[in-house]
């Protein structure tokens, strides 16, 4: 089964064709945008991966969670309050590093709050993940102090020797910033772990059909416990990533909508890893693209066109592929041994 | 049950408030001391409570059809600005005309806003969450624009002109007239649920959608009106607020009040009637949360804090049947797989 649906996902779902073409179209207007000019065409590019960072860090959340049947409506939310908890201990320690591991463990305390709802508890996944939503607002505003900064600074470059220096491709894929690189690493890891082990069967068994995991001694409240808390740090990663790498401070509703955008990445990438990274670059390149029309003085005037492209682009995405896209079976449905 | 859960949230949020060094008694009398000691604070909460009612009535409404609207925010900011606009580039009307014409121009505006995502629903089977909260984002840069290049009042702050006098809801005393025309709107609400063949197949759709179809319902229709119904009655709430506090609309319009239409829905139980006196509570914490600072110096956030512990205890059926141990399980569900329609 496993072989048979990655193959799918690739062959039915999304045909070569539609790929090919999309990419095409995309590598038309990158240039054109940017008047063939090998900086521009930079910017865009790099752009379009570091926009898309959080997005497939928080798709990867989602997919975790619901690949084992558990909706998870408060990535938005976890990442808020990881990118808060992040900044907060980096702030006051000093260490970068801590910051983002912080970040992850606050991710995962988090994903034990939802999975201690929805799983243990057995109440409404999407009330629970509108109430981590909810609930990181007000703890975030209430504790966060203005003035903060960080000591060290944010997140540095990293250059990978030699390959750094190839034009173009050199400066967009290999030299970039840790949680960038680890989040290159971490989506064939996952896409591996999903697809080819034991615990990615299980995974999936779980969420395709849990009464009949349990009858062959998989731990269906076990797997999904489990699940929701990884689910959960890959979307504190997210928000470090955000106050610590992107922006190197802690804004009130710093988030402003990507874990919402991170779901429609995941459907459109049809709770595939890969898939997901492929629709979050598709969705980073429209906020590149956005930075781009900025630059070049174009629809300046009117910021407000600009601001609202990500969040069409994702109703569309929803409202065009969502219909033909097959979501774990047993999703959204609270699970009781009888 | 719910009372339980708002003394459960209220005990956390005191120890809360006390981890963060303050006095949790000193900040709770100040909150009942600016939202309920005398008739002018008392008057601030029902004007707090008075796009609360809206907000919950709007979630609690599309509750009933298994459809959760947290676009309210889109929707409220729509008919606040709509609303503003007819209010001040309409004039020589009699108030008799002007004030109900720029309450309706706000209403329908919130109800075509809200029936996208029916639609979206219905036709495309996009789930409502995600649909509502993308609109929130893009009914917040569209009014944004709006308010700053089509009806912007000259000068430098951004924001529409005052309204013309008559199209002004007044004050009955210290009693805002907008609070009873809410209260007014929850009754209609209860009314159409409880005793009508509409609000009888919305609940139909509600509990089991199938069932609705094979009883000859069609559930794509009672999708897109009671979305758009349930925007309707959050954009009321935005003219209200427009035509009765603010008197113009500002960017940034009462930011958050979609959220607290889910707390205040949740809260109530999704019973119109039960919306009111929720929204009262909540409106109170709003309007003594400055007097919280002012004497306790605690940051009004608290409240915000103090409404998700709310719903989380509301949300969790089960913590509050082990407190009390009785099988009032009365649970909500609105979980239903991205692709359904």
């Amino acid at each position: 089964m496993s072989v048979k649906e990655s193959k799918s996902i690739q062959q039915v779902l999304f045909s070569k064709r539609w790929w090919i073409l999309t990419a095409l179209i995309l590598v038309i207007f990158t240039l054109w945008t940017a008047e063939f000019q090998e900086a521009n065409t930079t910017a865009v590019l790099a752009g379009t991966l570091r926009h898309s960072t959080p997005l497939v860090l928080g798709a990867m959340c989602g997919l975790l969670c619901e690949r084992s049947g558990v909706i998870n409506i408060g990535i938005e939310g976890q990442m808020l309050m990881s990118a808060w908890g992040g900044f907060m201990i980096a702030s006051t320690s000093g260490s970068l590093l801590l910051g983002v591991f912080a970040g992850i463990v606050i991710g995962m305390m988090m994903g034990a709050v939802l999975a201690g709802i929805s799983v243990g508890l057995r109440g409404d996944q999407i009330i629970a993940g509108t109430v981590i939503n909810i609930a990181a607002i007000g703890i975030t505003s209430f504790f966060f102090s203005l003035g903060r900064t960080l000591p060290s600074g944010k997140t540095q470059v990293i250059k990978l020797g030699p390959l750094a220096d190839i034009p173009v491709a050199g400066r967009v894929l290999f030299s970039n910033k840790p949680i960038t690189f680890l989040t290159l690493l971490l989506i064939p890891t996952l896409w591996f772990l999903l697809f080819r082990t034991k615990w990615g069967l299980r995974t999936r068994a779980v969420g395709e059909h849990p009464s009949a995991a349990e009858t062959v001694g998989v731990s269906v409240i076990g797997m999904r416990y489990f699940n929701v808390m990884m689910g959960g740090g890959v979307a504190g990663l997210a928000g470090a990533y955000l106050s610590l790498e992107a922006v190197g401070s802690f804004e009130r509703g710093m988030t402003n909508g990507k874990g919402f955008v991170a779901l429609a990445v995941m459907i459109f990438g049809r709770w595939n890893p890969v898939g997901a990274w492929g629709a979050a670059l598709l969705f980073g390149y429209a906020s590149a693209v956005q930075t781009q029309f900025q630059f070049r003085d174009w629809l300046t005037n009117d910021p407000q066109f600009i601001g609202i492209i990500p969040f069409v682009v994702t109703i569309v995405v929803l409202a065009g592929f969502v219909g033909r896209a097959r979501p774990p079976a047993s999703i959204g449905q609270p699970y009781s041994r009888e | 049950m719910p009372i339980l859960a708002v003394a459960l949230a209220i005990a956390t949020g005191a120890i809360i408030i006390a981890f963060s060094g303050s006095s949790p008694v000193d900040a709770y009398k100040a909150l009942i001391d600016g939202s309920l000691s005398d008739s002018k604070s008392i008057g601030r909460t029902l004007e707090k409570a008075t796009p609360l009612v809206m907000g919950g009535l709007a979630v609690a409404f599309a509750f009933k059809a298994g459809l959760f609207n947290i676009g309210g925010q889109g929707q409220l900011v729509f008919g606040a600005l709509i609303a503003g606009a007819v209010g001040y580039g309409i004039t020589g009307l009699p108030w008799i005309i002007h004030t109900p014409l720029a309450l309706l121009a706000g209403a329908v505006a919130g109800a075509l806003w809200g029936a996208i995502p029916g639609i979206l629903k219905a036709s495309r089977g996009a789930h409502e969450v995600i649909t509502t909260i993308m609109l929130n984002f893009v009914a917040l840069n569209m009014t944004d624009w709006l308010a700053s290049k089509v009806w912007r009042e000259e000068g430098v702050i951004v924001r529409t002109p005052h309204i013309e006098e008559s199209a002004e809801i007044p004050r009955w005393g210290e009693i805002p007239t907008g609070f009873l025309l809410a209260v007014v709107i929850a009754f209609v609400c209860w009314y159409l649920l409880r005793s009508t063949t509409f609000g009888f197949e919305i609940k139909s759709v509600g509990l089991n959608p199938n069932a609705a179809h094979y009883a000859g319902i069609s559930v794509k229709k009672i999708v897109i009106l009671t979305m758009a119904i349930s925007g309707l009655l959050a954009a009321l709430g935005g003219a209200i607020e427009t035509q009765g506090v603010v008197g113009r609309y500002e960017p940034g319009f009462n930011a958050g009040l979609g959220f607290e239409g889910i707390t205040i829905a949740l809260l109530a139980r999704t019973h119109p009637l039960a919306v009111i006196p929720a929204a009262i509570l909540i409106g109170a914490m709003e309007a003594g949360g400055s007097m919280m600072q002012f004497k306790a110096d605690v940051s009004p956030e608290i409240t915000d804090i103090i409404q998700a512990l709310i719903l989380i205890f509301v949300a969790t059926p089960i913590i509050v049947r082990w407190f009390l141990s009785q099988k009032e399980a009365n649970e909500l569900s609105v979980s239903t797989t991205w692709g359904s329609s």
